[in-house]
């Protein structure tokens, strides 16, 4: 049993934390949303040339032969800074689909280009009337000469305002809840039939709503097995949540640390306020409720690569659960703690309630997890 | 980094499974299973077998009895046990004063104590808490006068679990006058037996005798029974706090809990489905069991986190232990009484002892639901009140 980072383990999370203490202030992160893609391109080629792009990827297609663990440091030190790049569309969720989904030649053409930094991806799976469910899919796959042809409608994409190629699951076969029958399509954006509407989301970074109208994919570009992307997808799915999980904790750490010393240093009545006896209770709940979810986002991690998909779908579900609770609690009760200022645009602590409110819905919601989490049992098993 | 113990630790854990597993003698298993109560007899013949088998005071230094274990091993011999489920030891010998009389007590007192404190020979109770001094202990006024050779002690002593059960007692008595109430405190072993000290029983609202008050009417006591130093008793008993505090949080018995209330719902109908497959109390019980493994994950990142501080220093984190931990025992308690439904509102006293001789109105189980429900209020009172808990985080971790 053993917590401790291993020393490269200890680097990366020292030099990802540095670059974000040096290039990610409150200010800086103003200006980077005002560029046009709504994250900083400068920030993206410093990823790129850190390896943090490559993460998880092998060697031979550019990457750096990461693990979960790996990804965790770095989404915690991303979740801190509150940081608007497109990690985890672009590394985590479509590199992640490419990399345990892809065969040799597509892994080859993609990977490379997502460590390097030139190439963007989103992933396109929710649909309107989906909620939660993963293999609620009525957007459709039809064969034809060379391929096949998409139609339908993806909403809430992550980053899908800027990426280059959308992975896109559409329905080749079954019922619309079917578990069997959902392909996975690497289609390029620039593609005939793809429209794009793009909008800013509540905390900041971008994503779109897309349509696709008789877009055509070649057979090289569906990944794996057409008809049985759906454990692939949960598989990415679970590794994205966990990687959330850890975003999640970055942003209550830095938003409790940013609450402490303001507890501790506003003065009122003539006092810090940090010395009413509600206020200090409630900051030790805060406290209570991130070292849970530490714990939580560490269980995560350490099972998103368990042997067994039941266990690790239990496991994942239930760190979600914490995370989501911790975190509703925490962002909620940073602000109130904040007062007044707590509610400006201006300062940085309520942009921290609002990411970890994204969150809440994303892959899944606190209900959600905790009923797929219930139906399969639970994590203890009953004993007589 | 790896949270699943390495082949050496699972050999370990099989290990003290299986000694549970046939060491324990069958009638206290029985108790434990229904939830019973133990009486005197059962928790000393426990603690015997496990001082026998070397396992009664796994975390005390090896020349005393200890295993030399590390933090790893103690904390899967410890929710070992909980979910065996067998009885802890002792804690006010084990955990108590003992570890204070290996860190502060004299030779002589180590050698006179340390063996029968152990072995469960002297039963020790914690003389701390008065009617005027609960979260304000260092307000405490029972006295302690030097007089030759002897400590004259006057005063009362509250909520002293099991004194009546005890042959020693470990006291905090006031022997100075600083202005600084912390300043003036001493700790005194006291044999319960000395005229003059008298024990009279508080019932709780569990229906039983745990706790006593105890009146100390001129009680003599030899001032070789002086732990340390005079006027420094409050630091010996705040050692305690960053001592051993990971067993507090008691995951394997809340663990235990669920485990049985998941078992005995799937017995009780709810129209023609068990409860067990109800929606609701799934989702109820799988939401504790999500907090549960966060905190079994936390404990185990103290456990983990140990071997990085020096000896004896309180890690942070274990506050979170202790709130969070008598949080999950009440909610377990909790689910169990939800199971046993209106059945647990049944008074069968004999039955909570194990010494009924005609069969419970209801299923035996829940003839000692009620009664643990009642008593687990009391795990967010002691140790420390919670709020009092969150008070001392609030200062010593977040510096308010």
């Amino acid at each position: 049993m053993d917590f401790d980072f291993s020393d490269e383990q200890r680097m990366l999370k020292d030099s990802v934390e540095q670059l974000i203490t040096d290039r990610y202030d409150f200010e800086q992160r103003k200006k980077y949303m005002k560029e046009e893609a709504g994250y900083s391109r400068v920030q993206w080629a410093q990823y790129a040339e850190m390896g943090l792009l490559g993460l998880p990827f092998e060697e031979r297609y550019g990457g750096v032969g990461g693990g979960p663990v790996e990804t965790m440091i770095v989404m915690e030190a991303f979740g801190r800074g509150l940081v608007l790049e497109p990690y985890l569309a672009t590394v985590v969720l479509g590199g992640g689909l490419v990399n345990l989904g892809g065969d040799d030649a597509q892994r080859a053409a993609i990977l490379p280009k997502i460590a390097d930094g030139s190439l963007l991806l989103a992933f396109a799976h929710s649909e309107a009337q989906s909620r939660y469910d993963l293999a609620d899919i009525a957007t459709t796959a039809r064969r034809d000469a060379d391929g096949w042809i998409l139609d339908g409608e993806k909403n809430f994409v992550a980053h899908g305002n800027c990426a280059d190629k959308l992975l896109v699951s559409a329905r080749i076969s079954g019922d619309r809840n079917s578990r069997d029958g959902i392909g996975l399509f690497l289609v390029d954006a620039k593609t005939k039939g793809v429209s794009r509407k793009n909008y800013e989301t509540q905390d900041g970074l971008r994503a779109a709503q897309i349509r696709l109208s008789g877009v055509k994919v070649s057979s090289n570009d569906t990944i794996g097995d057409p008809g049985k992307a759906l454990p692939l997808i949960e598989r990415v799915a679970g590794n994205a949540l966990a990687a959330v999980a850890a975003e999640a904790v970055g942003a209550m750490a830095a938003a409790h640390d940013i609450t402490m010393e303001y507890l501790r240093t506003r003065k009122q009545f003539g006092v810090a306020i940090g010395s009413f006896q509600v206020l200090q209770h409630r900051a030790v709940d805060i406290l209570v409720n991130l070292e849970q979810a530490r714990s939580m986002a560490l269980y995560a991690t350490m099972m998103v690569n368990d042997p067994d998909p039941a266990e690790r779908s239990k496991a994942i579900s239930a760190a979600t659960v914490q995370i989501r609770r911790s975190g509703k609690f925490i962002g909620q009760q940073v602000v109130q703690l904040h007062g007044g200022i707590g509610m400006t645009l201006e300062y940085k602590i309520g942009h921290y309630f609002k990411r970890l409110t994204a969150m809440e819905s994303l892959l899944g919601d606190t209900d959600h997890h905790l009923a797929a989490l219930a139906r399969a049992g639970g994590l203890i098993a009953a004993n007589a | 980094m790896d949270l699943r113990y390495t082949p050496e630790e699972n050999k370990f854990r099989d290990e003290v499974r299986a000694f549970f597993r046939t060491a324990q003698p069958a009638h206290i298993r029985r108790k434990m299973e229904l939830g019973q109560r133990l009486a005197k007899d059962d928790i000393v013949t426990w603690q015997r077998i496990l001082n026998a088998k070397g396992w009664a005071v796994p975390s005390w230094p090896v020349e005393w009895g200890g295993t030399g274990w590390g933090p790893v091993k103690t904390y899967i011999f410890k929710e070992e046990m909980q979910l065996a489920p067998a009885p802890d030891p002792l804690s006010f010998n084990v955990s108590m004063v003992g570890p204070v009389l290996i860190a502060f007590g004299t030779e002589a007192q180590k050698r006179h104590f340390l063996p029968p404190v152990a072995n469960l020979d002297y039963w020790f109770c914690q003389g701390f808490s008065e009617p005027g001094a609960g979260s304000d202990l260092a307000s405490l006024r029972t006295s302690a006068r030097l007089e030759g050779n002897e400590y004259v002690v006057n005063g009362q002593k509250i909520w002293t679990s099991r004194a009546h059960h005890a042959d020693w007692m470990f006291c905090l008595v006031r022997t100075g006058t600083d202005a600084k109430l912390q300043r003036g405190i001493s700790y005194l072993l006291i044999d319960t037996k000395t005229p003059g000290l008298t024990i009279r029983p508080i019932p709780t609202i569990d229906g039983e005798h745990h706790f006593n008050e105890v009146f100390f009417d001129n009680v003599r006591v030899p001032a070789e029974n002086l732990v340390g130093e005079e006027n420094k008793g409050w630091g010996y008993a705040k050692y305690l706090l960053g001592h051993e505090r990971v067993g507090i949080a008691r995951v394997g018995a809340s663990k235990y809990r669920l485990q049985r209330a998941k078992a005995l719902a799937a017995d009780v109908m709810v129209g023609d489905i068990p409860l067990a497959q109800t929606e609701r109390f799934c989702e109820k019980v799988a939401a504790i069991e999500v907090e549960l493994k966060a905190l079994e994950i936390t404990q185990m990142r103290v456990v983990a986190n140990a071997v990085n501080l020096p000896p004896g220093a309180p890690d942070p984190t274990s506050s979170i232990l202790k709130l969070k931990g008598t949080e999950l025992q009440q909610a377990t308690t909790e689910i169990l009484m939800e199971v046993a439904g209106a059945n647990a509102m049944i008074r069968q006293q004999e039955h909570l002892w194990g010494t009924a001789t005609e069969p419970s109105i209801g299923p035996e189980w829940t003839t000692t639901t009620a009664a643990d429900y009642f008593y687990t209020r009391a795990a967010s009172i002691y140790g420390g009140s919670n709020e009092i808990q969150k008070n001392v985080i609030a200062k010593r971790i977040l510096g308010l």
